[in-house]
């Protein structure tokens, strides 16, 4: 019995993923030098959003801790396309499992530069469009209604060379009517949740904590809002769907691979323990293997 | 003349210590925990993401959730690991959490995490500046030193706060605001007179409030002379995951968590961050 995953023709080992923009590789193997690699607690990476250009992010404060939870306005600080493909891909790509990078544009034509530059790298199995980014001004728009998803895709679609994620916004009206868009106009995948639109003041003051203002929630906090999405898109269309929002646990997971999930990810939860990944995989599979002998 | 950053590397993951001596010492708790999974040789100024290992999480306004960032302040190899000591006031839930800690209890831990103090080139060259709870690094800096450090000057609000100045051996000079122990005033009145003449040889490490540690940068930088400040600011992974403790230095911004929280004073046009601690 072993637990691979077939994602879009790409075999992992496993199915559990990191949520983009929640664990940095590359920062990780200074900090715990050759055990990360040797540890490795992900079936396969997810690159923290890149944008074309490079981009220094929000003022700070960026966090705010929540009830079970946290805000943040991190703002997709990145080295841009360039500086990506440069630095970080050589040493990404080095990395035991299969490499997914996420990207997001400011418009369809920035994504398509961005999707047909990444589609030409070898080290690259998957690609995840961001469309559902709360924190930037524009982010909303393209993952927030049916048409505009639509549209990005067909512009998109054309031009990759891999298959396609599209992380969908927890902050549209409806999420599977965004995922029926991006079924239809050539998405392989689907990932969700992203992060939901909060703000928090700071104390005794009349004005937002964040740096950026608004920002977006994470953790144990928005999982039941996670699972009820999760399992509404996954009713709605036959691609492939990542899960994520708030899983700490392996029972976590289980509930969103009986949800619909084919994979889940961990996010959150890695701030607190950066190897919970791997605590979640193993607990996972003690529940598949005891379900199955109970049957 | 810089050289390799001083960071020991952290196991992959977090782990439990155990709680082996917790008391009080004036307005802040001294929590010893024998650590048997990590390194044996974390750089002074290095830190740790702790969190207790029961009720963590559901307090006041539902909180703590995430780990919280600690300087260790000492750290002895004994039989069966390392104990490492942290210096805590209880000032929000995270760390009133910690400091109700009991002997034999659970304390999670991340780390070392970041990059530690640079050693000077003789014990006596170092100035050590220290500003409440901001002491705690320095008891680490101090007993790693072959010697006595050039002069230990420790500010507190008043004798509660001051009750830390007993930590240390090397004869510190204390001022605190209400003057009831030591000099009255702030430990920069104590740093001035040592900046006459040094430039130099020495080098100054400090660690404490935003408005302490602007103060000993901006009296270095018109002294001319080196210094090592250690910063805070908002953490929630302190390992380079979540781009939320970034600081403002000239070189932009950083992660506190990856890139300091030690840094040279040179790469701050101020040391006030935006949110950080008290
Ligand atoms: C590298 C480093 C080393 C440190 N070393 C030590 C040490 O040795 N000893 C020690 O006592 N402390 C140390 N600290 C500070 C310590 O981490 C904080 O005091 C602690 O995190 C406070 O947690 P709390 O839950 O008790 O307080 P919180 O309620 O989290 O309050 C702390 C501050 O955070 C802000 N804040 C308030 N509410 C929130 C919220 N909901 N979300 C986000 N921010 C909020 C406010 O500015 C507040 O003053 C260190 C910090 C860093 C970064
Ligand atoms: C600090 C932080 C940064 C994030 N950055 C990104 C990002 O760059 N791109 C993205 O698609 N999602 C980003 N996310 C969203 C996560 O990938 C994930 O969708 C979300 O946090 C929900 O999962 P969780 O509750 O397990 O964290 C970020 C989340 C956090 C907390
Ligand atoms: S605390 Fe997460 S990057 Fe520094």
């Amino acid at each position: 019995m072993d637990g691979s995953v077939d994602l879009c023709g790409v075999e992992l080992g496993g199915p559990i993923l990191n949520g983009s923009g929640t664990f940095d590789a590359i920062a990780a193997r200074r900090v715990f030098g050759a055990a990360l690699d040797r540890e490795f607690p992900f079936d396969a990476f997810v690159s923290k959003t890149i944008t074309l250009e490079p981009r220094a992010g929000n003022p700070p404060p960026r966090l705010w801790e929540t009830a079970a939870g946290m805000l943040n306005s991190i703002g997709l600080p990145n080295r841009g396309l360039a500086g990506f493909l440069e630095s970080d891909l050589p040493q990404l790509a080095s990395l035991p499992v299969p490499l997914i990078v996420s990207v997001m544009g400011f418009s369809a034509r920035e994504v398509a530069e961005l999707v047909g530059a990444v589609s030409e790298r070898a080290e690259v199995s998957l690609i995840e469009l961001n469309v559902s980014c709360p924190n930037v001004e524009t982010g909303l728009v393209m993952g927030a209604d049916p048409t505009e998803t639509a549209a990005l895709l067909d512009v998109v679609r054309p031009l990759a060379g891999k298959p396609l994620i599209v992380k969908l916004s927890p902050n549209a009206s409806a999420p599977e009517d965004v995922a029926r868009a991006a079924e239809a106009h050539g998405a392989d995948a689907v990932s969700l949740i992203n992060t939901l639109k909060g703000t928090a003041l700071a104390p005794g003051r009349n004005r937002p904590w964040l740096g950026g203002q608004g920002g977006g929630l994470s953790g144990p906090a928005v999982r039941p809002v996670a699972l009820a999405q999760v399992a509404a898109v996954s009713a709605a269309i036959e691609l492939p769907v990542i899960g994520m929002g708030g899983i700490t646990s392996g029972a976590h997971a289980a509930d969103f691979l009986s949800a619909g999930a084919r994979c889940i990810a961990i996010g959150t939860e890695s701030f607190r323990d950066p190897a919970a990944a791997g605590r979640v995989r193993a607990d996972l599979a003690a529940i598949i293997r005891k379900e199955r002998e109970e049957i | 003349m810089s050289r390799a950053p001083r960071r020991t590397t952290a196991p992959f993951g977090r782990r439990a210590a155990e709680v082996t001596q917790a008391e009080r010492l004036g307005a802040y708790v001294l929590i010893s925990a024998l650590d048997g999974g990590g390194p044996t040789d974390p750089v002074p100024g290095q830190f740790y993401m702790l969190a207790t290992g029961e009720r963590w999480g559901g307090g006041t306004d539902e909180r703590p959730y995430l780990g919280r960032a600690f300087s260790f302040a000492r750290a002895r190899p004994d039989p069966g690991g390392l104990t490492l000591q942290f210096l805590l006031e209880a000032i929000g839930p995270g760390t009133a959490r910690l400091a109700g800690l009991e002997v034999g209890d659970a304390l999670l831990l991340v780390g070392p995490l970041g990059i530690g103090f640079d050693a000077p080139e003789a014990p006596q060259h170092a100035l050590l500046v220290g500003g409440g709870i901001g002491v705690a690094p320095l008891l680490g800096l101090a007993d790693s030193l072959e010697g006595a450090p050039g002069a230990t000057l420790l500010g507190f609000r008043g004798a509660a706060h001051a009750a830390a100045g007993e930590l240390f051996s090397s004869q510190p000079q204390i001022a605190t605001d209400d003057g009831s122990v030591g000099a009255a005033g702030l430990v920069t009145d104590l740093l001035a007179p040592h900046l006459e003449g040094q430039a130099l040889d020495a080098r100054v490490y400090a660690c404490g409030p935003p408005a302490m540690l602007e103060a000993v940068r901006a009296l270095c930088a018109a002294a001319g002379v080196d210094a090592q400040l250690a910063l805070e600011s908002g953490m929630a992974c302190g390992f380079g995951a979540c781009f939320g403790c970034v600081v403002p230095t000239r070189d932009g911004l950083i992660r506190l968590c990856l890139d300091g929280p030690v840094l040279n004073a040179d790469r701050l046009d101020s040391a006030l961050v935006p949110g950080a601690g008290h």
